[in-house]
């Protein structure tokens, strides 16, 4: 048994102050005052936040086939410190996850390891080819969650269509990486005045507005549903801003980069704030923010792609895109808290809420009788990241450097703590 | 002579970007010099001696390498040339490799050329040399640029108040991205002359007026600026045809005439002739300071070794 006591509990129904109950792994009880119970182990936090442990929706493991940037043993001690209890797995591993068995594996190694829910995206073609339709209704019945060639964009507006329209048949989502390949080639920041300067090759903002624009009419045409992996557009969030209203079955959700920075980030060729869509404009970032305060973003994630120095020691247009983002995922979210831009509850729901209800998983709420995955935070102490000092093995953060307010103190997994 | 009192020291020249007017003023007054010197034909100085300078270029060079190859000897400096071609490199990563020998040397100076954008910049994190950019992708040239505001400013006495035009394909061309730097810091009128897809986006940024229109960016200009167009330009359709690109960009006689009767005619090199550039125009001596950009190349470069082995730019 433990008892949580004079803590900020983020209940459905708002941020109260109270007591929960931890017994048999299961959250036995929560409300203002639970008395003393016999033999309880008691954590007394003074005005630190009890949630839901974090569901991340979007994370690329190392494993398979990239161990040498990160184990998913490492990953899941880095989500355990980002207070972070279930992750999504993007399928686009080496090899990809087009198979049932492979869709087992990756539940099971998070069985194994404990500390972390792994949640599988299955692929969306063979391979993340963008050529055949994967086995949706196996791999479902496997424990796929949603389809998606990950990083990869479903270049083909053929093979987009068929993927929603078979996707609906099983009741599943397809998750797009929108980017219109052929504007989007061989660039490697966005269009603009920093990459014009530096004399990058550059990805119009239009790249992703095209992508999204086309599915949203594609889903239209299929009655399916999409969802758009981090979003980073003005015009993107426009679009899907519209697309809701219409009713139609279309999500999205975007990642701390790019609601924290911009592109001026890439400074002198820092090839650590290179990503996948680029890092935009500020007027971009600050219409994520907006979108993320009005509900059109559904969920935030971590979009976690681990790298080694070898990946991203390169000149800036050859290096690896992506970043670390486990263990940076609350605090930089939170900086939105602390800015105004976003409530603590809203944060905290676009956390966990939101994405476990996305990814239909019993998480991301406190709820009496569900497992205890909790994640207890100090909103106001303050750290500060340090490339190399991280923990796990990926140290590629676009944040080292930087004084965050919100720090984990302690995660638990289905009440066995696993950090702090 | 020099003055001292520039504030902003580097130990790398990497662009244009990162130096101040003082320092740029600094840089040419030391090359000024140097032409002096190269022209009386006592070269040989020992500024240099027993320092090593290495040639790295991962990218083919003829004037550029010849230019600071030159330029090291008369300054007394060992010179080696390492010519690097990119089909047997495996990437970038062996840049970093190459820097871990090119520190078990002792190199004081490394000249770098790279078709990498920001190539010369992780080098300089790297190695314990001063590294100077001798081109890098599409992104900065500054010696050239430096060598062009030095040409400039012996044939119109002065760096500020002109109008320049530089034409050509705007969008990949690292001398245009330095020029336009070096020339608007200056406080110079900087006009950029190109079709919309050899224009990179948001140029206004960097202090210059794009212009579609080679004739009316051209009206009144002191300085007409050609760039070279290269062919894998036309293969990736960025533009129709050579002959197209001749027909509304090219700098003929009838085009330049738009221009002051006194405008200066300039070309980074190498020229294809009939294609950006009419080779009555190029060879008029009355116009074209083709051959003096050259000469002050050298000159230029000097004034940046001897800066940044004795304290800085």
């Amino acid at each position: 048994m433990l008892l949580f006591r004079k803590v900020m509990l983020a209940t459905p129904d708002g941020i109260v102050p109270g007591e929960l109950l931890v017994q048999d792994n299961k959250i036995a009880d929560f409300g203002a005052s639970l008395g003393r119970p016999d033999g309880a182990e008691i954590i007394e936090a003074h005005g630190a936040v009890l949630c839901p442990g974090l569901v991340d929706m979007r994370v690329s493991l190392g494993e398979p086939g990239y161990e040498y940037r990160e184990t998913i043993e490492s990953a899941a001690q880095a989500a355990a410190a980002g207070g972070i209890t279930s992750i999504a797995v993007l399928p686009d591993s080496k090899p990809a996850i087009d198979d049932p068995a492979l869709v087992r594996f990756i539940k099971a190694r998070g069985e194994e390891i404990g500390s972390v829910t792994l949640i599988p995206y299955a692929a969306a073609t063979r391979g993340c080819k963008g050529e055949e339709l994967a086995e949706y209704g196996l791999l479902k019945a496997a424990g796929a969650v949603a389809f998606s060639d990950g990083r990869k964009v479903i270049a083909s507006s053929r093979m987009m269509r068929r993927a929603l329209s078979y996707a609906s048949g099983f009741g599943a989502r397809i998750v797009q990486h929108p980017e219109d390949p052929d504007l989007a080639a061989g660039g490697a920041a966005t269009e603009g005045a920093r990459a014009t300067m530096m004399g990058l090759p550059g990805i119009p903002a239009a790249a992703e507005a095209i992508m999204v624009a086309r599915d949203i009419r594609l889903a239209e045409l299929t009655n399916g549903a999409v969802h758009f992996a981090h979003v980073t557009t003005a015009e993107a969030c426009a679009l899907i801003r519209q697309a809701k209203d219409k009713g139609l079955k279309v999500t999205c959700d975007t990642a701390p980069p790019y609601f924290d920075l911009n592109e001026t980030a890439i400074g002198d060729f820092r090839t650590y704030a290179k990503f996948s869509p680029p890092l935009r404009a500020e007027s971009d970032r600050l219409a994520v923010l907006a979108a993320l305060a009005d509900g059109t973003i559904d969920a935030i994630a971590s979009d976690h792609q681990p790298r080694d120095a070898d990946d991203k020691r390169l000149p800036f247009a050859e290096a690896s895109s992506g970043g670390a983002g486990l263990a940076t995922l609350l605090a930089v979210t939170l900086a939105q808290v602390q800015a105004g831009t976003l409530t603590l509850a809203q944060a905290l729901a676009l956390l966990t809420e939101k994405p476990a209800k996305w990814l239909g998983v019993e998480a991301g709420i406190l709820r009496k009788g569900a497992a205890a995955d909790l994640c207890l935070f100090h909103p106001d102490r303050s750290w500060r990241v340090e490339a190399g000092k991280l923990p796990g093995k990926a140290q590629n953060t676009p944040f080292d450097g930087r004084a965050l307010e919100g720090r984990v103190l302690g995660t638990w997994k289905a009440g066995r703590r696993v950090f702090g | 002579m020099w003055s001292n009192h520039v504030l902003m020291t580097n130990r790398h020249l990497l662009g244009i970007q990162g130096l101040n007017p003082p320092a740029i003023t600094s840089l040419l007054d030391l090359a000024e010099n140097y032409v002096l010197l190269n022209r009386s034909g006592k070269t040989q100085r020992d500024l240099l001696r027993g320092r090593t300078l290495i040639n790295l270029f991962f990218e083919d060079s003829t004037r550029t390498r010849t230019s600071f190859e030159l330029a090291g000897k008369r300054l007394g400096a060992d010179v080696i040339n390492m010519s690097v071609s990119t089909s047997s490199v495996t990437k970038g990563e062996t840049l970093l490799d190459t820097a871990a020998t090119l520190n078990a040397m002792n190199c004081d100076l490394l000249v770098v050329r790279h078709s990498q954008s920001g190539a010369p910049a992780l080098l300089a994190q790297k190695v314990e040399a001063s590294v100077i950019n001798a081109g890098d992708g599409t992104h900065e040239h500054p010696t050239q640029a430096l060598l062009d505001a030095l040409t400039i400013r012996r044939r119109k006495g002065r760096l500020d108040g002109l109008t320049i035009a530089i034409c050509g394909d705007i969008a990949h061309s690292r001398v245009a991205r330095s020029n336009m730097l070096l020339l608007s810091m200056m406080g110079n009128h900087v006009r950029v002359i190109a079709p919309p897809t050899l224009m990179p986006a948001q140029i206004g940024s960097l202090g210059v007026t794009p212009y579609n229109d080679m004739v009316e960016g051209l009206k009144g200009a002191d300085i007409v600026m050609a760039l070279r167009l290269q062919k894998e330009r036309m293969n990736k359709g960025l533009i129709p045809s050579e002959r197209e690109f001749f027909a509304f960009y090219g700098l003929n006689a009838e085009k330049l005439a738009y221009a002051k009767p006194d405008a200066l005619v300039m070309h980074p090199g190498p020229m294809n002739r009939g294609v950006e550039i009419d080779s009555a125009v190029a060879d008029d001596p009355a116009r074209s300071v083709i051959k003096e950009q050259v000469e002050m190349g050298v000159a230029v470069r000097m004034a940046v070794l001897d800066m940044l082995a004795r304290e800085g730019i």
